[in-house]
């Protein structure tokens, strides 16, 4: 399996960047971790005519605490998110769920904007930041803008990006200290996308759930929000009947398709059950 | 310290050093592979090599109106592009297989699998070669294709091989449709519907033993080299079987045989995916002999899964009759054998449906009956033996499945029903209804070993309770304990049984002493993992006293090792591994009487101790083998030849029979089908064990693959012929972290007629381990009446049984 | 295609090439430097046989491309060796624990088990099968490899290797 030729580039900066693709044009495609794109490009599936690699930027790398919000550059890589005290500290999700995406290899390239960006379905950090209510900052042509995670993902690797954007970070809500977060994910074997992924934070008072979120993976065209689901909990003390009243109503939203994981009906079963155990751990894991 | 003790201890401390037989000695092998210095063949980088590809056919099934090459030709960089209608000239547009049948080496009229060769672009490096694939234009005209192997026979069946359209004698007697085979039959017929009429209890199922491949992490690979000038052709290439690979190449190039040199360097995982010759090799050849240059092909592992020779796809309608007390009285099974578009199986030539007729297992069956009926259909070419000898995956997967369905029917024990029925140890040599010769076994022994120490009737007894437990609704696990008791068929074989394209599947070694006492012994056989470079030494120097470390095992170059069949069928040790033996006792005994001369004796007075000879009663008179060596090339006795070395080319006087006992704990959650292997227990018997070390690595790396096999490791179709998954994405092979932890155990029943009463052991822990792990998930279900599960378990089909059982309301 | 200028060091040596932007940095690391111990397994970057490390990361060679290795520091089997050329702790255990058959995993296997090492220097096994996860093995079963980088950190540690119980 051999890629087809390119030329290759590699800016220093996001506005050097952002006017080469410009210029380039559409046959230009940005090249981060190359873990997704270099596979497709090896089948022949992709063949783009120039590659800017932009792992040249310095300004797309880090994690920091900005205010009430948890800021990642779009080049930190998995494996970043998996050792960083910050996230451990304030989202341990993200770790939680980093270390579920492919292979410990993989991990070191694989970056967060990538798997964010790039519109595969199968990707697991996507649902988690729809989840947590992330906001997507990204520069293009016309400058900067923001987009919400809830509104990004339109179809399959088709997003709200146009071409010549990059996605340059993303900002997530810090969640209160005592939430309860999971994120549970059926894959056959190491380095698999998932049958089926569910994300979940909550946050409880008194035995009642004062908020929940849920995200779910690869069970659609598109991450999914389960924001019915989510709202039917809001209210209880998390009892089999109204769990079961959400679960359902993930359920009804999801559309997978029938591959090697599994047929469809199996795939939207799967995403119950991983819901159902992400809410379970998740209410074992927030205080209040 | 007594004189007693001392000798003994002597001897031990010469023993030792000798690195002989029985111990664990460390691999020679590593040395290199550890550094990253081993050779395998696509290290090889030779002046001017160019670099192949292929153009495979994106149809199951079609007519090819036009090919177009202009275009890849124009390439800068592109030296040819090969198409049927280049090698049919040369007679090479289709090849022999080892199962009698033609295979079309680039397509001709039509392309009968999806990713079938269609043509091969030879260009200045892999990079062009890949980008002129795209641009060679096939024509095709799509027809209509056969992916179920039941509709292959139907009336309407579209008629798949028009080359042998009127050839309704098959290489293995008449077919009935030109879709068919072979029909293969053996057993007595009317005493076994006899039987089945008359018996208190009979069981039937449909066992599919579904379609995977071997898939080593090397893909296959080759590097072709033709001296125009002397008219030699020299081949690089991942062959488990080399010699058989000269042969073949040379009756379909009509370079004589001593023009070809055929070396098989290192190799990276075989597991019967080497056995066979590909299209890739011929066009290699074939391209360095147009050009005059070297020529490469090198396999991508989408090609590899969806190509080169899958394993299995058996369907195995299977039948037990029995007394109500559970005395099995006879089997009759029909297999529907899908062999894809061509017959391309790599069994010995008698022999189309392998050793199926194995299927009787450890059990005294006294009557059997056994059909095989094999069927063309749109999927590529193979049915290889996957880590097993000639398809005893698929029998033993049929008898070991059959007696747990028969255990379930008369409410006995599963374990207890197979201790009944087991071949008694005073039977061997016992005689199967089915025709082989099982030389010994001791099955009694090893069931009662494996039963107490994976605590049997505690199992029993903690699955009782989970099972209340579930019906309780207090959990959402499900245990299931698995069973296996294997008897294997390896080490082809006799000559009155087993031949390769006419040639008799014996082996041979050739052991040549050095006058300083070292050594280098060659073999026909070919290692690609299992350490016949560490293995073959030991035998030798527990044979002649020359230490391991002093002996060279080479092995793949047919220039220089004689003439064998080659490594697989686990086959090494039962035949190579006796020549070795036998090759090496020549050589004592000729060194005996050298000893005698220098010693002055008679060869009568001298005895053998560890590696050397001594006169009975004066221990302190003897020659050490390295002193008899160098008296073997400075003075040997008046009347001999100098030198000392041997050859045998070993012809087994019959198979070997190893056996073994597995057993699985499994649990199994419904609610997502995923299922946990808690615990995998495994005692073989490979009669004498050379090395422990390399014989327990066997042990786990079979049990690996008969995990995935049967957990979930396959290669689907659509209804359109399309290949499902073929990349490691979705073909399961399992990490670290989903292989579960292994056990091993052992009982030693050596062979009565090898000359060191060894078995092999290689296949073993697969042919046992799948119907070991299907048996544990079916063993689960049972108490629900799920009835049989079909392989691969993985955990969507698992969530689909629990699905029809009403488990997730 | 323009051709891009490339400097990196290999196994302690600074290699200057010119690459097509295309080549994989496992077929450059092989054909123009003939560094051939990473292997090709699987070409989907599932298999883990093509590993080197690169700049303090255990890397699939398959899934990068030589032009993205610029600048950077890279080992490959070949520079894996004690400096006196004897057998390093990893490919010692590697041996002694027969944790190898066909050999073909076993440069990318012990540059992952390297790397895993430097960032865990006392894992336990199920950290050492998370460890090797993006590496597989169709030979051994695992047992084996496990054993051999536990024996490899002892040795590093000085600790004395214990079998653990079966």
């Amino acid at each position: 399996m051999i890629p087809g030729a390119f030329d290759y580039h590699r800016p220093a900066t996001v506005e050097d960047a952002v006017g080469l693709l410009a210029k380039l044009g559409e046959e230009a495609n940005i090249l981060a971790g190359g873990h997704s794109l270099i596979p497709l490009m090896k089948t022949r599936l992709a063949s783009p005519e120039h590659l800017v690699d932009i792992s040249g930027i310095g300004d797309l790398k880090g994690i920091a605490v900005r205010g009430e919000e948890i800021v990642i550059g779009a080049m930190t890589t998995q494996f970043e998110l998996i050792t960083s005290h910050d996230l451990e500290k304030h989202l341990p999700v993200i770790a939680e769920t980093s270390r579920l995406i492919a292979d410990p290899q993989i991990r070191y390239k694989g970056t967060f904007g990538g798997n964010v960006a790039n519109g595969d379905p199968g990707n697991d950090m996507p649902a988690l930041m729809m989840c947590l209510g992330a906001t997507y900052a990204v520069t293009g042509p016309g400058g900067s803008r923001d987009i919400a995670a809830r509104d990004f993902y339109q179809g399959a690797y088709f997003t709200s990006l146009e071409h010549g954007d990059i996605l340059t970070e993303v900002r997530i809500p810090i969640p209160p200290a005592d939430h309860g977060y999971a994120y549970e994910k059926l894959k056959r074997k190491v380095g698999d996308y998932a049958t089926a992924a569910a994300a979940v934070a909550i946050t409880m008072a008194d035995g009642k759930c004062t908020s929940a979120s849920i995200g779910l993976t690869n069970v659609s065209e598109t991450p999914l929000w389960a924001s019915a689901a989510a709202e039917l909990l809001v209210g209880t003390n998390l009892d089999k009947a109204s769990v079961d009243a959400a679960v359902a109503a993930a359920e009804a939203i999801t559309e997978p398709a029938t591959d090697m994981r599994g047929p469809s009906e199996y795939r939207t079963k799967m995403a119950g059950v991983m819901m159902r155990r992400a809410l379970e751990r998740a209410q074992s894991r927030a205080k209040g | 310290m007594n004189d007693q003790t001392k000798i003994d201890q002597d001897r031990a401390e010469r023993t030792e050093k000798l690195q002989g037989m029985g111990c664990k000695r460390k691999r020679v092998e590593d040395i290199r592979f550890t550094q990253g210095k081993g050779s395998y063949v696509d290290d090889l980088k030779l002046p001017g090599m160019l670099f192949g590809d292929f153009v495979r056919s994106p149809h199951a099934h079609a007519r090819i109106k036009s090919i177009d090459t202009s275009r890849a030709k124009a390439l800068p960089g592109v030296v040819a592009v090969l198409t049927a209608a280049d090698l049919k000239p040369l007679g090479l547009h289709y090849m022999p297989t080892l199962a009698g049948d033609v295979q079309a080496v680039l397509a001709e009229e039509k392309v009968l699998f999806q990713n079938q060769e269609v043509a091969f672009v030879i260009a200045e490096d892999r990079y062009i070669a890949s980008d002129a694939t795209e641009l060679v234009d096939v024509d095709y005209e799509a027809l209509p294709c056969i992916v179920d192997p039941f509709r292959s026979m139907d009336e309407d069946a579209p008629i798949l091989r028009e080359d042998i359209q009127d050839k309704m004698e098959g290489a293995h007697g008449p077919r009935k449709h030109p879709n068919h085979i072979f029909e293969w039959q053996i057993g007595d017929k009317d005493a076994t519907d006899k039987v089945f009429a008359e018996a208190d209890v009979t069981i039937k199922e449909m066992l599919v033993d579904h379609r995977t491949h071997p898939s080593p992490l090397e893909t296959c690979q080759s590097v072709a080299s033709f001296d125009k000038v002397k008219g030699e052709l020299t081949l690089w290439g991942t062959f488990q079987a080399p010699h058989v690979i000269r042969t073949v190449v040379s009756l379909i190039s009509g370079l004589p045989e001593h023009k070809i040199h055929v070396i098989a360097p290192d190799i990276g995982g075989g597991f019967g995916n080497k056995v066979g010759a590909y299209a890739g090799y011929v066009c290699s050849v074939v391209g360095s002999i147009v050009l005059g240059v070297p020529v490469k092909w090198v396999e991508d592992r989408m090609e590899n899964l969806s190509t080169t020779s899958f394993a299995r796809d058996y369907h195995m309608t299977t039948e037990l009759a029995a007394t109500k007390d559970g005395k099995i009285q006879g089997m009759r099974v029909h297999v529907l054998a899908d062999h894809g578009a061509f017959d391309a199986c790599a069994d010995p030539s008698k022999w189309p449906a392998g050793f199926m007729n194995i299927c009787t297992g450890s059990y005294d069956i006294p009557t059997a009956h056994l059909v095989v009926d094999g069927v063309y259909t749109n999927k590529a070419s193979g049915g290889v033996a996957y880590r097993c000898s000639f398809r005893v995956t698929e029998a033993v997967f049929a008898i070991e499945r059959a007696v747990e369905l028969l255990a379930e029917k008369l409410g006995m024990d599963a374990a207890e029903l197979r201790i009944k029925n087991f071949i008694k140890p005073e039977q061997f040599p016992y005689k199967s209804a089915l025709g082989w010769e099982y030389d010994s076994g001791d099955y009694h022994t090893a069931m009662k070993k494996a039963m107490d120490t994976v605590g049997y009737k505690e199992l029993r007894a903690e699955q009782a309770k989970k099972r209340e437990a579930f019906k309780r609704g207090e959990t959402r696990e499900i245990m299931g304990i698995g069973i296996s008791f294997f008897t294997e068929i390896v080490g082809a074989g006799p000559s009155k049984n087993c031949d390769i394209l006419g040639v008799a599947m014996f082996d041979s070694a050739e052991i040549r002493i050095h006058p300083t006492g070292s050594v280098i012994a060659r073999m026909g056989t070919k290692s690609q993992g299992q350490g016949h470079e560490t293995t073959y030494a030991q035998i030798i120097a527990t044979e002649i006293g020359i230490p391991a470390d002093d002996i060279m095992i080479e092995e793949g170059n047919t220039d220089t090792a004689p003439y064998g069949l080659g490594t697989y069928g686990s086959r090494s040790t039962p035949v190579a591994g006796a020549a070795t033996a036998v090759s090496a006792r020549k050589i004592k005994a000729k060194a005996q009487m050298i000893a005698a001369h220098m010693l002055e004796v008679h060869e009568g007075d001298l005895e053998w101790d560890v590696d050397r000879f001594r006169v009975k009663g004066l221990p302190e008179k003897f020659k050490t083998m390295k002193e008899i060596a160098w008296a073997s090339y400075n003075a040997p006795p008046p009347n001999m030849e100098p030198g000392l070395e041997a050859v045998n080319y070993y012809e087994p006087p019959n198979m070997t029979y190893p056996f073994g006992a597995y057993f699985c704990v499994m649990d199994i959650d419904v609610d997502t089908g995923v299922a946990k292997t808690r615990r995998f227990y495994a005692l073989d018997d490979c009669g004498t064990r050379i090395n422990p070390m390399v014989i327990e690595g066997q042990v786990h790396g079979g049990l690996t693959e008969a995990f995935a096999c049967a957990m979930g490791q396959e290669i689907r179709y659509d209804e359109h012929g399309n290949v499902m998954g073929a990349s490691f994405m979705d073909f399961f092979l399992p990490t670290a972290v989903e292989t579960p932890h292994w056990e091993t155990d052992h009982t030693v029943t050596p062979s009565p007629h090898h000359p060191i009463g060894a078995k092999g052991v290689g296949e073993s822990p697969h042919v046992g381990g799948v119907p070991c792990f299907s048996n544990a998930v079916n063993d689960a279900y049972a108490f629900l009446g799920a009835g049989h599960i079909q392989m691969p378990h993985d955990a969507w089909r698992l969530w689909q049984v629990g699905e029809k059982l009403g488990l997730h309301a | 295609m323009t051709k891009s200028q490339i400097e990196l060091t290999i196994n302690g040596k600074k290699v200057e090439a010119l690459v097509e932007p295309r080549t994989l940095l496992i077929h450059f690391l092989r054909e123009q430097q003939d560094l051939t111990g990473a292997h090709i397994g699987c070409d989907t970057g599932h298999c883990g046989a093509c590993t080197v490390e690169m700049d303090d990361m255990s890397v699939k060679s398959c899934m990068t491309f030589a032009v993205q290795a610029n600048g950077a520091e890279i080992t490959t089997i070949e520079g894996m060796a004690n400096p006196d050329g004897t057998l390093s702790a990893l490919q010692e255990g590697f041996r002694m624990m027969h944790g190898l058959q066909c050999g073909y995993c076993t440069p990318g296997m012990i540059l992952r088990a390297h790397r895993l090492l430097q960032e865990n220097p006392t894992p336990t096994e199920d950290e050492i099968r998370n460890g090797i996860a993006g590496n597989l093995c169709r030979c051994t079963g695992y047992v084996n490899i496990v054993k051999a980088i536990q024996y490899a950190a002892a040795k590093i540690n000085g600790t004395p290797y214990q079998e653990a119980a079966e």
